[in-house]
């Protein structure tokens, strides 16, 4: 089965094209067949995945590609797929979310104008983030990469009608290309110096030093540039939120569980050329992001906001995680996140299907009217929460110990587990606010209540799948064993730059009985180290699973106290810390910050570019088409006195002295008998004296 | 005795006479009458030179040929001024410059 694999990401590129020419045309305008393809992708995934889950080996690797671009013997491109342990799982989730949301639109999107359009760009995407999570080289990634933007972006504007909603696929699109621009610098730089694209022949290169030290370092924040744009790290975190205006199942599926975590993913594609400098730079963007991202969700009101908000910080959560050392803990948070939020957003859309309003202000109470909706939205909500049993726990805290683990060896970074350790209860508290606010309590808008009502079995069977695989029992037996950490091959070309030096010198001195000596104590000394780092991770993971449930506590609890049994006001919080509550609820002015220095910076600089344009290089333009006037003015005077005066002349003195000569032609006789006499005459003279 | 020179003599007076009248006469008959006398000054020199430097009878000959052309030539112009004078009305050459471009 798995060589069939390419066919995957093929089939919704066929329902693309199907759907964009004929859609309209097609029985219910083409719906089913988006469904049915990737109904099949994901039949094909699950297979792939049962397959690589029978071998149960860390180091599964399929790898197949064939020569694509070769220029002459210096440069080929393959193209091909590679499948090994991370790559099936995220096939899985690709699919598994896809065809949900695939469901769930079809109830979703019932009766929108743009039906089979809709369709047509599920499949694109679905499509893109396939071929992405197969890619096997750079170039084909980006290729993927720019493909799911450009699928973000026509399905955030979906509704173009709406300014805000076409404003915001431009956002996202221009955000992301600056991030873009990162990603591809460090290609470059890889390319560059290691010439070669597909990942293997790049860690190779890597492990070969060919690539080393600080541009390497360089090259990995620039692919790192990448996974900002896309993951929606700080400081390009600003489009995702805006990215709500789409409809409520692309946020799910692109903007919550699938294209965000992309970023990720090739985090952890791409993780063995990562050097410590850039692992830490890593860490710290996903520390500052998912703490900003969970402040400013404290206060939103608009619900997919707040689910916007969360996402980008539990993307940060990823990123902290996999910064820190915790390639499995980032990418299990990775795979149980996007069922989770998945199901959020299904159920918030569901929600909002209901009332018609994204406000929590004007819900409430929803929970007798919505059973199913409100059942699995608690349910993923626990999971995100961080409470055991379910799945966020299971992988929030391997992050946690991760973190921990690496602030017990670098003391100077304790930061990184504490700031997430607050966030990870901040999380809990701002999720049952929601919660709270839009399922218990008494409806606080009565009409709104009347109307709702449960939706329709397509858009409840998906969430009640994706609240089923919210809990940790589905994952929690096997990834840690089947998706291990890479080695670096970073760490091994510095190993070996640092160690050449030494054995240069070592010779002159004392040659054998040093090395001799000091292999088995380094054979010693790593052995005990080992042991140590065991114990430490043994520590730190402990701690971090009892701190994280009691933050966890924390935050469920006092979000109950607070917006259920009144201990506080929360109105009355927000008008005693107003400056503080009106940084959060603005979002940190990060948009307005952005306003006022790269907006209108770039404008500010276009207007320069403008009056460049206007007055210097068309006053060149025009300078030169004057100076070709002056020229071809010079030219024609030339034309016409010389030029024109040597014909004329020559004409004229041929008139002139045609008219002296003609004189002489008089036409009598006798005159030109004269001058025949006169010229005998002379001639008879000349000859004979 | 009569000398080559003497008829040199006649014969350069005589086209003397002819150039003259060619040369001052309007009337193409005029000027017709002078050609004549240069032609016959040719004429004597002809004969003349055959007479007295050869002994054959080329010159002679010459000036039989000449006397022919000259009344063919003559008959020809005579009817050219026939034809002038029935159109103009005149025979004075300088009249005739029609054909002048």
């Amino acid at each position: 089965m798995i060589r069939y694999a390419y066919i995957i990401p093929l089939l919704p590129l066929i329902s693309f094209w199907i759907n964009i020419f004929f859609g309209k045309r097609l029985p219910r305008k083409g719906d089913w067949v988006s469904l049915a393809t990737i109904t099949a992708s994901l039949l094909m995934s699950i297979c792939i995945f049962a397959e690589v889950f029978r071998a149960y080996d860390p180091n599964f690797k399929y790898h197949v590609a064939f020569p694509w671009l070769v220029i002459g013997d210096r440069f080929s491109l393959d193209a091909g797929i590679l499948i090994d342990n991370v790559t099936a799982v995220m096939l899985m989730v690709v699919t598994i979310v896809s065809t949900l949301v695939h469901l769930y639109s079809v109830g979703y999107m019932h009766g929108d104008p743009r039906y089979n359009r809709f369709f047509a760009y599920l499949s694109i995407f679905s499509f893109s983030m396939l071929g992405l999570v197969l890619a096997e080289s750079f170039f084909f990634m980006f290729v993927f990469w720019e493909l799911v933007g450009l699928s973000s972006y026509l399905l955030i504007g979906f509704w173009f009608e709406k300014k805000s909603a076409s404003d915001a696929g431009k956002k996202a699109f221009v955000v992301n290309r600056v991030g873009d621009y990162g990603f591809l610098i460090g290609i470059m730089i890889i390319f560059a110096t290691c010439g070669v694209l597909e990942f293997d022949k790049v860690f190779a290169a890597i492990g070969a030093g060919k690539l080393q030290g600080q541009l390497l370092t360089l090259a990995g924040i620039g692919v790192f540039c990448g996974a900002i744009g896309k993951s929606a790290q700080f400081p390009l975190h600003v489009w995702l939120p805006d990215a709500m205006e789409g409809p409520t199942p692309v946020s799910a599926l692109i903007h919550a569980a699938t294209m965000v975590a992309a970023g990720v993913y090739l985090i952890g594609r791409v993780y063995p050329l990562f050097t410590p400098d850039a692992f830490l730079f890593i860490a710290y963007f996903g520390l500052i992001t998912l703490f900003i991202s969970a402040t400013i969700a404290l206060t939103q009101n608009d619900i997919k906001k707040v689910l916007a908000y969360s996402t980008v910080s539990q993307l940060g959560f990823m990123v902290l995680g996999l910064g820190v050392g915790g390639y499995t803990a980032g990418l299990a948070h990775l795979t149980t996140h996007a069922a989770f939020k998945a199901c959020l957003f299904l159920g918030s859309g569901s929600v909002i299907h209901a009332v018609h309003s994204q406000d929590i202000q004007e819900m409430g109470g929803l929970r007798k009217k919505m059973p199913i909706t409100f059942w699995t939205f608690i349910i993923a909500t626990l999971a995100i929460a961080g409470v055991p049993l379910f799945s966020g726990f299971y992988s929030k805290d391997m992050i946690l110990a991760a973190a921990l683990e690496f602030g017990m060896k670098n003391p100077a970074h304790y930061i990184l587990f504490f700031g997430a350790l607050l966030t990870a209860g901040m999380t809990a508290f701002y999720m049952f606010r929601m919660v709270i606010l839009t399922f218990f309590g008494t409806p606080r808008d009565h009409h709104k209540f009347d109307h709702a009502h449960e939706s329709p079995l397509n858009m409840t069977i998906p969430l009640i799948i994706l609240a089923t695989l919210s809990f940790s029992f589905w994952f929690s037996p096997w990834f840690g064993k089947l998706v291990v950490k890479p080695q670096t091959v970073a760490n091994v070309a510095m190993a070996a730059a640092a160690q050449a030096p030494a054995h240069e010198a070592a010779p002159a001195a004392v040659p054998a009985p040093a090395e001799h000596a000091a292999a088995p104590a380094a054979a010693h000394g790593g052995s005990n180290e080992a042991e140590h780092e065991a114990h430490i991770a043994h520590m730190a993971h402990s701690y971090a699973m009892y701190s994280s449930v009691t933050v966890g506590g924390l935050g469920i609890l006092l979000a109950f106290g607070i917006y259920m049994l009144g201990w506080v006001d929360p109105n009355a919080m927000a008008e005693r810390f107003k400056p503080l509550y009106q940084f959060s609820l603005n979002k940190w002015y990060f948009d307005e910050l952005y306003e006022a220095t790269v907006i209108s910076g770039s404008k500010a600089f276009s207007r320069g570019c403008a009056w460049f344009d206007n007055n210097v290089v068309d006053g060149l333009v025009n300078l030169s088409a004057q100076l070709g006037v002056f020229v071809a003015n010079l030219i024609g005077k030339f034309d016409n006195g010389v030029v024109d005066g040597a014909v004329n002349g020559v004409a004229d003195m041929t008139i002139g002295s045609g008219s002296i000569l003609r004189r002489v032609q008089t036409g009598k006789l006798f005159h030109y008998l004269f001058i025949l006499a006169g010229g005998a005459l002379v001639i008879l003279l000349v000859k004979f004296f | 005795m009569m000398t080559l020179q003497a008829f040199l003599i006649i014969s350069a007076a005589l086209f003397c006479c002819g150039l003259y009248t060619v040369m001052t006469r309007q009337n193409g008959v005029a000027v017709l009458m002078g050609v004549e006398l240069i032609l016959n000054a040719a004429n004597i020199n002809f004969v003349a030179f055959a007479h007295y430097l050869s002994h054959v009878m080329g010159g002679q000959i010459f000036a039989i040929f000449i006397i022919v052309i000259a009344a063919a030539e003559s008959a020809v112009a005579l009817a050219i001024f026939l034809r002038l004078y029935a159109n103009t009305g005149s025979v004075e050459i300088d009249t005739a410059d029609r054909l002048k471009g």
